[in-house]
């Protein structure tokens, strides 16, 4: 895609997201907003992936590890063609498949179940491990939040990437500065998180995760980089492209009210139409 | 008669099985030696992945090995491996049902001088009320070996307890013996009272039935090496034949054995149920075999709670 058709894939799938959330009446809009950048990216752009062979033996992996960011990756699995838009309708759902959290048995692209913070990026590193061990060539991405980072299992699971130097695995830090109860920096501060990934032994990245072209080179330096894992510490703002819910720690998990979402929808729908003119 | 702890025939075993299932990768948090899961780093140093103590990163790992299609066997002493590590058990291994293999040796309180802290009496607790999840506890090591084949063709989560001490062999002696997962195995008959017993309180199970023969009594034993799914057929059956019934577990008694057939004769034949165990106290230091007297969890505590459930039938 070029990089306007990845911003409009980008702005599309925030609509998606929002939509999802305000039929669930629940959802975790901010930091599904804050990554969708980096993930529309990822999918479009650097993994391979056959959507019409979810299960394709060699296709590269996605983890999310902040389980909770389904408002982005599955419009990002939808726009990219493993299931119809008109799915996402059903979003956390008794009558649908699509769940709150990601889950890899019931949503089509999706690699690995996961919710529970911390985690993803294990599973993340035992793919990347097998792929080693299977002189396999795919590779191995995970998205992670920076209020997980204070999960200890996130560290446990980088010192293991490290040691078997799984130059085959990428990690996204949404680093977006904002968790449920607040400031990173006042709940638990992870920071300063170039230095801890460096003394954890791993090759680090530093972008801004709202810019597409450096994101996309961001993904192509991590797959040239060898004998370390690469950690992308993407800076972003959460509830990105929505005026209200940017920085705001309020919309990590809420759902608009009709009034705010027609707010919202208007934003957003603004946006893609200014993209489709230009 | 051989005296082999069931942790030794467990490594050996799966040494032995190594180059038959080159699918099987195998984990350890720092205590290969002692889970005895070097045996298979020794034949097959490709395959085996030390992560270091740091047990929630290697049920999470095994579990994306598992998801590229791997069997991923996960070693740790039984506190750390089902207690630890439990929700990564539970919702990286579990919830997605993943192949993946926890096994926690040095269970129970026969680990002895290490003391309470390592003294894990709750796994079969935790690991039974996972949806799904299998729960074995082998008694003696040719059921043991018995136990890796099986899991190594079963497609799915499961926990196995390990138990430290050297223990006779028995089943190997007992005729017309076989391994089925999810099947107990009767290994002395008799119409006076079961005793359902797992782990190593088998042995002692069979030793407190063939006392109590001098006084006249003929009792049962089962040996239920698998915990969960439990053998709902033969307890139940063993419930009408005998109408009393002992459950015998080197475990708390609260979640356990004794909580499972509790729960299935409740809701299908109702029969006195005494269930022998940790009386739900911490363990202690001391020398293994002293700790257990200490506890009653031998032949003659079984004896005593034999005696009580009979005198509880109607």
């Amino acid at each position: 895609m070029t990089q306007h058709e990845l911003a409009l894939t980008a702005a599309k799938a925030r609509l998606l997201g929002l939509e999802m959330v305000y039929a669930a009446a629940s959802g975790h809009l901010g930091g599904s907003l804050s990554s969708l950048d980096a993930l529309t990216v990822l999918y479009q752009n650097v993994m391979r992936v056959d959507p019409a062979n979810p299960q394709k033996p060699d296709r590269d992996r996605f983890v999310l590890s902040k389980g909770h960011c389904t408002p982005a990756l599955y419009p990002t699995l939808a726009l990219r063609g493993f299931f119809p838009v008109e799915d996402l309708k059903l979003f956390r759902s008794i009558q649908g498949h699509m769940s709150g959290h990601a889950e890899m048995h019931h949503v089509k692209g999706v690699d690995m179940s996961t919710g529970s913070l911390g985690q993803g990026i294990s599973a993340a590193v035992g793919l990347a491990l097998a792929g080693k061990l299977d002189k396999a060539g795919y590779r191995v991405y995970t998205l992670l939040g920076d209020g997980e980072l204070a999960e200890g299992q996130v560290w446990e699971a980088a010192m293991s990437a490290a040691k078997y130097h799984l130059d085959n695995l990428c990690a996204v830090v949404d680093v977006n500065g904002l968790q449920i109860d607040g400031k990173t920096s006042d709940v638990m501060p992870t920071e300063p998180l170039d230095k801890k990934f460096e003394a954890f032994n791993w090759h680090v990245i530093h972008v801004d995760g709202h810019d597409l072209t450096a994101l996309e080179e961001a993904y192509t330096q991590a797959a040239a980089h060898k004998g370390q894992p690469t950690v992308i510490l993407a800076r972003t703002v959460k509830g990105k492209g929505v005026s209200f819910m940017e920085n705001n720690a309020g919309w990590h998990g809420k759902a608009p009210n009709a009034e705010q979402y027609e707010q919202a929808r208007a934003e957003l729908s603004a946006h893609i139409a200014k993209l489709e003119v230009e | 008669m051989e005296h082999i702890a069931t942790r030794a025939a467990y490594g050996e075993a799966l040494a032995a099985l190594a180059n038959e299932y080159p699918n099987l990768v195998v984990l350890d948090a720092d205590l290969s030696g002692s889970t005895m899961s070097k045996k298979f780093a020794d034949v097959c140093p490709d395959r085996f992945f030390n992560m270091g103590i740091a047990e929630a990163n290697m049920a999470g790992v095994a579990a994306g090995l598992a998801a590229a299609g791997k069997t991923a066997f996960i070693h740790s002493f039984a506190m750390f491996a089902a207690g630890r590590a439990w929700e990564q058990v539970r919702n990286s291994i579990a919830y997605p049902r993943l192949n993946v293999k926890v096994i926690g040796s040095h269970g129970g309180l026969s680990v002895g001088e290490d003391g309470a802290t390592h003294q894990c009496i709750e796994d079969y607790a935790i690991m039974r009320a996972i949806p799904g999840m299998l729960v074995l506890s082998p008694c003696d090591g040719p059921e043991m070996r018995l136990a890796v084949k099986a899991l190594l063709e079963y497609d799915g989560p499961a926990y196995m307890r390990l138990g430290r001490l050297a223990v006779d062999s028995i089943t190997d002696e007992v005729e017309g013996y076989t391994f089925q997962l999810g099947k107990g195995s009767q290994l002395r008959g008799g119409t006076d009272a079961t005793v359902i017993a797992t782990g190593m309180m088998v042995q002692e199970a069979v030793k407190a039935s063939d006392a109590l023969q001098a006084e006249g009594l003929r009792v049962r034993v089962i040996d239920m090496h698998t915990i969960k799914p439990l053998d709902e057929a033969l307890v139940l059956q063993c419930a009408r034949e005998t109408g009393a019934i002992v459950t015998s577990e080197e475990a708390n008694v609260l979640g356990g054995l004794g909580s499972a057939v509790c729960e299935c004769v409740a809701a299908s034949c109702p029969v006195p149920v005494v269930r022998h165990g940790v009386e739900d106290v911490f363990g202690r230091s001391g020398a293994a075999k002293a700790v257990l007297d200490a506890y009653h969890l031998n032949a003659e505590g079984i004896a005593q709670a034999v005696r009580r459930a009979i005198s509880l039938k109607k």
